[in-house]
């Protein structure tokens, strides 16, 4: 009993370097596996806390930024509200039996924000009390952000989609043949979009659009232009490289995009298994 | 609590702050940013307990990795290179380092150097290869230590010039 204390006491250096090694690399590899990360984030009260209070002087320097788009997108809304006075498109939508809609918006300020590492996330200032739920899509006018991860009272954290693990479906804008958004980790402007089939039409410069196969985005949010395109290795797919309309480095201001109908979708899926 | 431990306090919480505020936000060139906060494993005292040594180290990274979303990249890089300081620090300054003279600021420039870019190297390396966590991304790893050490060694330098009277 002596020697295995004396044994302990001699190296007690060497089992808390590895004990503590032991934890890191835990905490490294939960991250690492897509939505298990459940200890360590930057949505507690006390980072966010911190964050909010960084953010609170940095938003004044944007002002004049912001004030331009919500400008942009008051404008844009404007000319749609407009011309649909013109058809009946009004009227048609009051006469169908759901008076909610099927999305709802929520608004939220970015106040932390990452784009140069490998996996990205970005904290907002809303959470469970706003009534936030995990998987909720973030947009702002321009496109799309990311998926809310993990949520507390206050604050939540988004997935951007500059991170390796998030994977959105997105279509041409033109037909729809729809692939995969994922990200090289090079340009947080460019990212990438995989396994559109070769028969579909790409050309440089058209709109890639969200698809309406995830229950998390409506169909048709614009995300970017094609910029380059290529046909992968087995030559039957294409990969293209999508110039976003977003800037990443320069977020403010998103939307959080609540789906209502997606328990009753899911619901039924799961019927059919 | 002497002047030493107060001022190591200070470091701890006044690095963390730096890094997460200012540092973490300057993205030079779409992804570099310097790792100040390594600083503190550089700085503390030669000759204090190893142990509560190891575990200020990684209390410095995990906190760096909650602001930070990157689960424990910073505090296993930290631990790492706080584990195998002693060696570095014999390697780079000798004899000194065994009789337990050794001050920073006294040391030979091109020691100082060699010190101070071997553990900045190495914990970047860590850092960044548990960020990628891919052998294929290899190259892109091995770009990012090499520009990020850069930007950390040559801040390193600046703030140990700027403040180069409290290690006298």
């Amino acid at each position: 009993m002596q020697q295995i204390f004396n044994f302990l006491i001699r190296n007690k250096n060497n089992i808390l370097f590895l004990l503590l090694l032991t934890l890191s690399l835990f905490l490294t590899i939960q991250t690492h596996s897509f939505h298990k990360s459940k200890f360590i984030s930057s949505a507690n009260a006390v980072t966010g806390g911190v964050y909010s209070w960084a953010n609170n002087i940095q938003t004044y320097l944007h002002l004049d930024e912001y004030n331009e788009r919500l400008l942009d997108e008051n404008r844009e809304l404007r000319n749609i509200l407009t011309n649909l006075n013109d058809t009946t498109a009004v009227e048609s939508y009051l006469d169908t039996t759901s008076f909610r809609g099927d999305y709802y918006f929520r608004a939220a300020t970015v106040i932390n924000n990452n784009y140069s590492k490998f996996d990205n996330y970005l904290t907002i200032d809303k959470g469970e009390s706003d009534g936030i739920v995990a998987e909720f899509g973030v947009v702002t006018s321009q496109g799309i952000i990311g998926i809310v991860d993990r949520v507390n009272a206050n604050f939540s954290r988004v997935i951007s989609i500059l991170n390796s693990r998030s994977k959105i479906n997105a279509q041409l804008n033109k037909t729809n043949h729809f692939g995969s958004l994922i990200w090289d980790g090079k340009d947080p402007n460019i990212v990438q979009l995989i396994d559109v089939p070769r028969q579909a039409p790409v050309k440089k410069g058209d709109t890639i659009v969200t698809g309406g196969r995830s229950l998390i985005f409506p169909k048709g949010l614009p995300i970017g232009s094609i910029s380059d395109f290529s046909l992968d290795a087995t030559g039957s797919y294409y990969t293209i490289d999508i110039n976003l309309f977003n800037d990443m480095t320069n977020i403010g201001y998103v939307y959080i995009i609540e789906n209502r109908n997606k328990q009753e979708i899911e619901a039924l899926e799961e019927q059919n298994e | 609590m002497n002047s030493s431990t107060l001022s190591n306090i200070a470091r701890f919480f006044g690095l963390i702050f730096l890094q997460v505020l200012v540092l973490n936000n300057i993205n030079f060139l779409g992804y570099i940013n310097p790792y100040l906060y390594f600083l503190f494993v550089l700085l503390y005292p030669f000759n204090s307990n190893r142990s509560l040594f190891l575990l200020l180290s990684f209390l410095l990274g995990i906190s760096i990795d909650i602001f930070e979303d990157s689960g424990g990249i910073h505090a296993a890089a930290c631990l790492v290179a706080a584990y195998i300081r002693p060696n570095f620090l014999r390697f780079s300054f000798g004899i000194s380092y065994d009789h337990q003279t050794l001050r920073l600021s006294a040391t030979p420039f091109g020691a100082r150097l060699s010190y101070i870019f071997l553990m900045v190297v190495i914990h970047h390396f860590i850092l960044f290869s548990l960020e990628m966590f891919s052998f294929n991304h290899i190259l892109l790893i091995l770009e990012k230590t090499l520009y990020s050490s850069l930007f950390t060694i040559i801040l390193i330098f600046l703030s140990l010039a700027l403040f180069s009277k409290k290690y006298r």
